[in-house]
């Protein structure tokens, strides 16, 4: 898990670096606006976890409350199945391991993950 | 309503990367009503933990447009953008059909955005109003609110020898949001997403403004472990803390089924904010007394 | 092509509004604002603009759904006064910052307490810092012409600010003056069709206005591009101006000097005082004495540089302030005036006059006074630094 130690990628189209002979505040977008959506998918918050949700996909019966009551949209879903957790925005509240009706996820601290 | 696999092949609308705490109930909230509309959305925000979290410059985790001006005026803002829209459709300068909504936490709501709400209603925006409730202003760090429950710890009702917690109980807001007559309002919890969704779609599709007062869990501020939010949300649910209701076009209706209201103590033990009242065997008595009321209150609504 | 008309100053800002046809106008009413609201409320009620009226319960919320509506890609406007002003004035900072073109007439009165309805400069003069653009107007002709200015100065790329028009209350915002309108279709395609950059209607791009600057901390940059763009306002209120002259006849710049070529002492006036003032500099005049008058309209920008040079070489010069700086050691417009002469190598003797506080009547034999006062400054003779007008003493 190296996720905090990864450099944040700065979204392409805000705050870019000044070309030389260019000021800084000359380069920001009027008024603050952010004008891409979504960009914070490209911060990572895994690096918060001290537990990991590891997920059995052999007892997962797909009910997709997992993904119902994730607060990090950190469920992933394709055509409208789990396929997996993004450990790179997880921040291991365990909200999905305490709520999966067939104890399908479970918590298992960070330091004692294999890699 | 689409089920749960459909509503999860929707695109995501909160992205991950946010900075809300571990087991943060806003974003569910906010995820659960994104849900239920597949129009585009403009979202208005009022300052707070969802609005500082969700947009740190250079990160949004907002898909939809998405606009936060201030603190108390969320609803203002949005009545704002709605009224653009009507004009800019009227104009013939803008073909795509949107909906509105606006997020607010029980500070930002009840308390210094009351009035704008009350505005915005009685104007008939055609917008929908989400108060995250989580009880307290927790964004600068937990204090009482008039949505935080009667002898509530917080750090402006703090436990000492003279006073424990807070002393007042909570203001029903839903109620005075359904005394303006607006053709949709509804009391929802994260915990019952499906009643939830239903309630957002009905609030998303109704012809003028609508409200939704939504229980957000706050580990942190609640002093529960993050992984039991939904669980917090069940429990105020079931001892009738905060029950689920819907009044729609003035009919009020009890959505939550509760065949047995649990005694309220079982939503104050797992908290660290009541623990003091467990040696008060008064006060205990005093939040289920208030529990009782508000029961036989809204029953009394129904019938 | 013009039509004149004999209207209150009011009902002319009404009249600007109803040419322009703002997509929304979201507005509250105060005294002695109100007529304005009634007036739009007419033209919205007989279908005379296609207006979306958004009648708020606040001013705050007034200027809360105009930032709404104006992230929203529409054009906007509105008009307060007063007490309504500084209501907002939480959400003036925040128009600006997000660098919304909105544009609102302030019509000027006093702030409480006590409570008074009447004109002085207090109201505007506290929004001053706010990163409005700010342009007075001497009557309701400049009230009218300034409020369909202001939509091309606020509107243009290189400014992207919201712009104040001021009046002074029941002076010019409730007397009857004559007047000429302009036609409709020459205020439509003076002001031509709004162009929005980064909106939240925009189908093709979602975008995320006011998001949070806590951590990366670039506050400081996004002041220093606001400071730039109320910089550039300069030349565009200029070229505005002038623009509007070549289609009305009437020409505006950053201020308007009146009797100033071989003037020796002179007035430095906002608003409907120049009035009063410019028939004193005419007495003066007739008298042989070289009185002129420097009318100030764009308050904000300050027009620092500009105005050090028009009266370089002058004797002596009163700056008169209709606001108080309560603690300051004079009035806000005299210090703007003093500080820009500093670095001046000519600069004239320089007074102040607090006059008119709380709507008291400024006549002609104050403005006497005044240029008295100015001859014997320039004749060497020792002058209070400020005093005040009309004061009851």
């Amino acid at each position: 898990m190296s996720s905090e130690t990864k450099t944040q990628d700065r979204p392409a189209e805000t705050g870019a670096e000044p070309k030389p002979g260019e000021k800084a505040w000359e380069k920001l977008p009027e008024g603050a606006t952010i004008p891409e959506p979504g960009t914070a998918d490209k911060y990572r918050t895994g690096g918060w976890r001290t537990d990991r949700p590891v997920w059995d996909a052999e007892k997962c019966s797909q009910c997709m409350i997992c993904f119902m009551f994730c607060p990090d949209s950190s469920i992933e879903v394709v055509e409208g199945k789990m396929t997996g957790i993004d450990l790179e925005h997880c921040k291991g509240c365990g909200i999905c391991a305490c709520e999966c009706p067939r104890d399908a996820i479970e918590m298992v601290p960070e330091d004692e993950i294999e890699e | 309503m689409a089920n749960i696999k459909e509503l999860a092949a929707r695109q995501e609308q909160l992205t991950g990367g946010h900075r809300l705490c571990a087991g943060c109930g806003a974003s569910i909230a906010v995820r659960q009503v994104l849900m239920a509309t597949e129009y585009p959305v403009v979202v208005a925000c009022a300052t707070g933990c969802l609005e500082v979290s969700t947009t740190i410059y250079p990160y949004t985790a907002w898909r939809p447009s998405f606009i936060h001006s201030a603190f108390e005026n969320s609803a203002a803002t949005i009545s704002g953008v709605e009224a653009a829209y009507q004009a800019l459709r009227r104009k013939g300068q803008l073909d795509q059909e949107y909906r509105f909504v606006a997020f607010g936490g029980d500070g930002g709501t009840y308390d210094i955005g009351l009035q704008a709400l009350s505005g915005a209603a009685e104007r008939g925006h055609k917008m929908v109003y989400v108060c995250y409730d989580n009880g307290a202003y927790m964004n600068t760090g937990i204090q009482r609110s008039s949505a935080t429950p009667f002898g509530a710890w917080t750090s402006t009702t703090p436990v000492g020898s003279e006073r424990a917690g807070k002393m007042q109980t909570r203001k029903d807001l839903t109620s005075i949001m359904a005394a303006h007559n607006i053709p949709y309002v509804a009391q929802a919890a994260v915990s019952n997403w499906n009643d939830l969704i239903k309630k957002a779609e009905k609030a998303f599709e109704a012809d003028g403004p609508a409200f939704l007062n939504v229980l957000a869990p706050c580990p942190r501020g609640w002093r529960y472990p993050s992984s039991e939010t939904i669980q917090m949300a069940k429990l105020a649910v079931q001892t009738g803390f905060w029950p689920l209701f819907e009044v729609e076009n003035g009919t009020w209706r009890v959505t939550s089924k509760v065949k047995e209201r649990r005694p309220i103590r079982d939503f104050l033990e797992p908290q660290g904010r009541f623990k003091h009242m467990f040696n008060d065997e008064q006060a205990l008595a005093a939040a289920q007394q208030w529990a009782d009321s508000q029961w036989d209150r809204l029953h009394a609504m129904v019938e | 092509m013009a039509k004149t008309v004999a209207i209150t100053g009011n009902v002319a800002c009404a009249h600007a509004m109803r040419q322009i046809d703002p997509d929304v106008v979201a507005a509250y009413p105060i005294t002695p604002q109100t007529t304005i609201v009634e007036e739009f409320s007419n033209f919205v009620a007989k279908g005379q603009v296609e207006t979306e009226y958004v009648t708020v319960e606040s001013e705050h919320s007034a200027m809360s759904a105009c930032i709404g509506a104006s992230a929203a890609g529409s054009r906007v406007m509105t008009t307060t006064s007063s007490q309504g002003l500084a209501l907002m004035w939480e959400m003036l900072y925040i128009a600006a910052g997000l660098r919304l073109p909105i544009v609102m007439h302030n019509v000027n009165r006093t702030l409480s307490a006590p409570i008074n309805i009447h004109c002085d400069h207090s109201d505007s003069m506290g929004a001053r810092d706010a990163g409005w653009i700010q342009l007075f107007s001497e009557d309701a002709q400049e009230a009218y012409d300034n409020t369909i200015q202001a939509i091309r100065i606020a509107e243009h790329p290189d400014v992207h600010l919201p712009v104040m028009v001021l009046l002074d209350g029941f002076i010019i915002s409730h007397a009857i003056a004559r007047l000429d309108l302009l036609e409709d279709d020459q205020v439509k395609e003076f002001v031509g069709a709004y162009q929005p950059g980064y909106h939240l209607l925009d189908p093709q791009h979602q975008a995320t206005m006011g998001a949070f600057d806590g951590l990366h901390g670039n506050y400081f940059e996004f002041k220093r591009a606001q400071v730039e763009a109320i910089r550039n306002s300069k030349q565009v209120t200029i070229d505005v101006g002038k623009e509007f002259g070549a289609m009305s006849g009437r020409s505006y710049g950053l201020f308007e000097l009146y009797e100033m070529d071989d003037a020796e002492v002179a007035v430095i006036v906002m608003g409907s005082t120049a009035g009063t003032t410019r028939a004193v500099v005419k007495e003066l005049r007739a008298d042989g004495v070289k009185a002129g008058m420097i009318k100030l309209r764009a308050f904000r920008p300050f027009p620092a540089p500009e105005l050090a040079a028009a009266v370089r070489d002058m004797k002596a010069v009163a700056v008169l302030d209709r606001a108080e700086s309560v603690g300051a050691d004079a009035g806000p417009a005299y210090l703007e005036v003093r500080n820009a002469l500093y670095d001046s190598e000519r600069r004239p003797a320089i007074i102040n006059y607090i006059y008119g506080l709380g709507g008291r009547d400024v006549g002609l034999e104050l403005i006497r006074d005044v240029y008295s006062d100015l001859a014997d400054l320039a004749g060497g003779k020792s002058v209070e630094a400020v005093s005040y007008l009309g004061l009851r003493e």
